[in-house]
């Protein structure tokens, strides 16, 4: 039998990779399209980011100086895109990749030239987007949320963004699929599912949520489609049909979609702390009920998003009591985190204080989102730069400094090498300091009345909207830094050890630094 | 190499690169383009190539997994993972549907009554807007848009429909068991019978898209009721397309010998796939035609 399972191995890829450009083609690894996934990532990060500074630069200032109102527009809706569609997500599902097959002791993703599929879609999906800033007409300007009758205006660009956005929802649902697969088809024997690792189980529900909602999204937007080309009524009145169904449509997908790009965040940050408290997680049940609770109110509050819009009495109770009934999961999730930290023997290497700074500030960006929840105090906040604020604290210094934990909490198993650790508490301070200077004077613009998505503003917002700018290049620029430490890892650096950290518990610390193409070619022992 | 060697069970099953993930990206990405530009008024060549891409790619990609399945390389492992991909690929599917079921179901239940003054938020809508639309379904609405339109009769055509397709459920079940029985003649008896019944289901519909537009004068454009009706039913019919083509090449995989009673899941995929189209059919003709 074992000579039989040998000269099989040869035939089917358990050999070396092929060299150069096309191993990344038409590779069916994990580690690959995970590597793929995380260097996509980080470019659109960039891409997104300079739309960002662009943004900030015009609002140094009330007045029009750098850009003409109609670019702003195409930047803030192609700075959400980008952002959401390009970096964030993308990197959650580079991290699954990576980590899921070596966290569950399978060999690699259980579809893995789907994988590869899931992946090349996405760089596809991006030219079609981007190239739209380069049509007559420009890109899509009516915001990120796609809402007719307005962007039924956008004129070459609007099938090309409309079709990436397909494209972009296959992608991930393929990749959601196989994620599922994974888990629950390739996990070593004794792994039960609540032995598994949190990051693997908050994956687990974040890939159950897109499956649930990308193909919304998907029939939203054909709508839309068929609306422009085809003469269909669905959001328009004179034929019997609503625009504000098309955001109810919309915001079914939108709201799940929010707890996708953070849910994975919990589950990184339910990892690291544990690590450098060096204690086990406090409450590691409860944490994944509460996930579960948290997916599944999800998909009873998209209303919230459209207080103002005009919605039946019991529609607004409804919807702004589910809302404030979240606080009680992610609660949960912030208790237990602070318990686990409690009297525990902690350091603070980079990993460690971007999940604290996670911790503190995606709580200030709960809150802020608990009083937007409020139905009539949502009617003085809603489209202000409150709202700007409130989501900003949740996906940068939440999502994204997830995901900058995960990277240096991960390199050097990935690498084989301990990145630059100065360089990364560097890193991190710039950022963190960066990042309130920036979206903290953002609050008060808000509750003062400044509406989001605007070019120019009165005088009275002036000043903080040039320190909002200030941060933005402060935490823009630093992140080469995170670039640049990211690079110097991979090219070389101190050895990395097989655990890497003192604290680290967890299949993946098992394995050598860097870990082996295939992972696990037989199923390692759990107890 | 047989099966029973194949199916090491100390050893993960690791499928190995392939070229058709990246020609299936370029292709898609063709189609898309092609796609775009001519809904931007420009040709359909980019299109068609596109499309052609496709369906290369799917040959392609699709024969590969076929051999390496009647070679005996795929393992218990792997089945599973396809059964949960193809499980929670129908689910996404429903998802699909269920964005323009809500469509409908927002549409009849409030934006229709709300234009015709129900509730406090539809008085001002109506008195401000359309004081003399009175609520109605079917309508197109206030300004009464692709004009005047009969709605399509629930108990002619689509009853005939419901009992092809229900008929078709009861085939497939019947060509599985055969399967099972190694009964092959009733296998292909059965399977023939599906196919046969999806394409008839096809005509049909397409022979009452006909009777729609010429004499009923209900297009796409009819308002909301001309838009949900077609976006539904047409969605359906372009599932039932894509589930009557798996079926036919089940039907060909079987009349070349393929599958035994223990390994069958292509067999089962398509099942499924064919029990997802029926069940959506029994909603549209429920909640769309009927009710």
């Amino acid at each position: 039998m074992s000579t039989v399972s040998s000269s099989h191995d040869l035939e089917h890829g358990h050999a070396e990779p092929p060299r150069g450009l096309t191993r990344w083609l038409i590779t069916t690894n994990h580690k690959d399209i995970g590597t793929l996934y995380l260097l996509f990532s980080l470019t659109m990060f960039f891409i997104g980011g300079a739309m960002a500074l662009i943004i900030r630069a015009e609002l140094f200032q009330p007045g029009l100086q750098i850009v003409d109102p109609h670019f702003f527009n195409q930047m803030t809706t192609m700075h959400a895109l980008v952002m959401i569609f390009g970096a964030v997500m993308p990197a959650f599902v580079g991290l699954a990749n990576w980590l899921i097959p070596m966290m569950i002791g399978a060999p690699d993703m259980a579809l893995p030239r789907m994988n590869n599929w899931s992946f090349w879609i996405m760089p596809f999906a991006f030219t079609l987007l981007l190239s739209t800033l380069f049509m007559p007409g420009g890109g899509p300007a009516g915001g990120w949320t796609l809402y007719p009758p307005l962007v039924l205006q956008t004129g070459q660009a609007f099938p090309f963004v409309i079709l990436a956005i397909h494209m972009m929802g296959a992608s991930s649902i393929m990749g959601a699929i196989n994620i599922i697969a994974t888990i629950l088809n390739l996990r070593a024997p004794g792994m039960t599912l609540m032995k598994m690792p949190l990051f693997v189980w908050t994956w687990l529900i974040t890939a159950y949520l897109l499956i649930a909602v990308m193909p919304v999204l998907a029939g939203a937007v054909t709508m839309l489609l068929t609306d422009k080309f085809f003469g269909t009524s669905f959001f328009n009145a004179g034929g019997g049909g609503d625009p504000v169904m098309f955001q109810h449509i919309f915001w079914f997908f939108g709201h799940p979609e929010v707890y996708i790009m953070i849910l994975p965040a919990f589950g990184i940050i339910s990892m690291i702390i544990p690590t450098f408290a060096r204690k086990p997680l406090f409450g590691y049940a409860s944490m994944v009920y509460a996930t579960a609770s948290i997916a599944f109110l999800s998909f009873i509050v998209w209303a919230h998003h459209m207080f103002t819009v005009g919605m039946p009495l019991a529609g607004e109770l409804f919807f702004m009591y589910a809302t404030m009934l979240i606080a009680v999961p992610t609660g949960v999730k912030v208790f237990n985190w602070v318990s686990t930290m409690w009297r525990g023997a902690m350091t603070f290497e980079t990993p460690m204080l971007f999940a604290i700074a996670f911790v503190i500030l995606f709580t200030i960006g709960g809150f802020s989102g608990l009083m937007l929840a409020i139905a009539p105090a949502d009617f003085q906040y809603h489209d202000t730069y409150f709202v700007v604020a409130h989501f900003h604290y949740v996906l940068v210094p939440g999502a994204v400094f997830s995901i900058m934990a995960a990277a240096y909490y991960w390199l050097p198993k990935w690498t084989g090498h301990m990145y630059d650790e100065k360089l990364g508490k560097l890193h991190f301070w710039l950022s963190v300091i960066g990042v309130n200077v920036l979206f903290f004077p953002q609050h008060f613009l808000g509750l003062a009345g400044m509406p989001r998505r605007i070019p120019d503003y009165a005088l009275q917002f002036t000043e903080f909207n040039m320190i909002s700018t200030v941060g933005a290049f402060l935490f823009g620029f630093s992140q080469l830094l995170f670039a640049y430490n990211v690079i110097q890892t991979i090219r070389g650096g101190a050895k990395a050890t097989d655990q890497v950290w003192e604290g680290a518990h967890g299949l993946e610390w098992t394995l050598s630094s860097p870990p082996p193409y295939h992972t696990f070619t037989t199923a390692p022992e759990v107890k | 190499m047989t099966q029973a060697q194949a199916h090491a069970p100390d050893h993960y099953y690791v499928p190995h690169h392939s070229y058709w993930p990246i020609i299936a990206s370029v292709s898609l990405f063709t189609l898309m383009l092609g796609g775009a530009t001519l809904l931007n008024g420009g040709g359909n060549t980019l299109l068609l190539v596109g499309l052609t891409l496709i369906l290369i790619t799917m040959f392609g990609w699709f024969g590969t997994v076929i051999r390496e399945s009647e070679k005996g390389l795929y393992s218990d492992q792997m089945d599973r993972s396809f059964r949960w991909g193809m499980g929670w690929f129908i689910f996404s599917e429903v998802m699909f549907f269920a964005a323009f079921f809500g469509a409908l179901f927002y549409a009849r239940a409030y934006s229709v009554p709300w234009l015709g003054g129900e509730t406090e938020h539809g008085a001002l809508t109506q008195s401000l807007l359309w004081p003399q639309y009175e609520a109605a379904w079917p309508t197109n609405g206030p300004e009464k848009i692709g004009g005047f339109f009969a709605p399509m009769h629930p108990w002619s055509l689509p009853a005939i429909n419901t009992l092809i397709l229900l008929s078709s459920g009861v085939t497939i079940t019947w060509a599985h068991w055969g399967l099972i029985q190694e009964n092959r003649p009733q296998l292909l008896k059965g399977l023939a019978a599906t196919v046969a019944l999806g394409f008839l289901f096809l005509s049909l519909q397409a022979y009452e898209y006909l009777h729609a537009y010429q004499e009923l004068h209900l297009t796409l454009g009819s308002g909301i009721y001309g838009s949900t009706f077609f976006m539904l039913t047409g969605f359906h019919g372009l599932h039932v397309t894509i589930g009557a083509i798996i079926l036919t090449v089940i039907l060909m995989r079987s009349l070349a010998g393929h599958f035994t009673p223990q390994r069958h899941f292509a067999f089962e995929a398509a099942a499924w796939y064919w029990h997802f189209v029926d069940v959506v059919w029994l909603g549209l003709f429920v909640f769309v035609y009927w009710l």
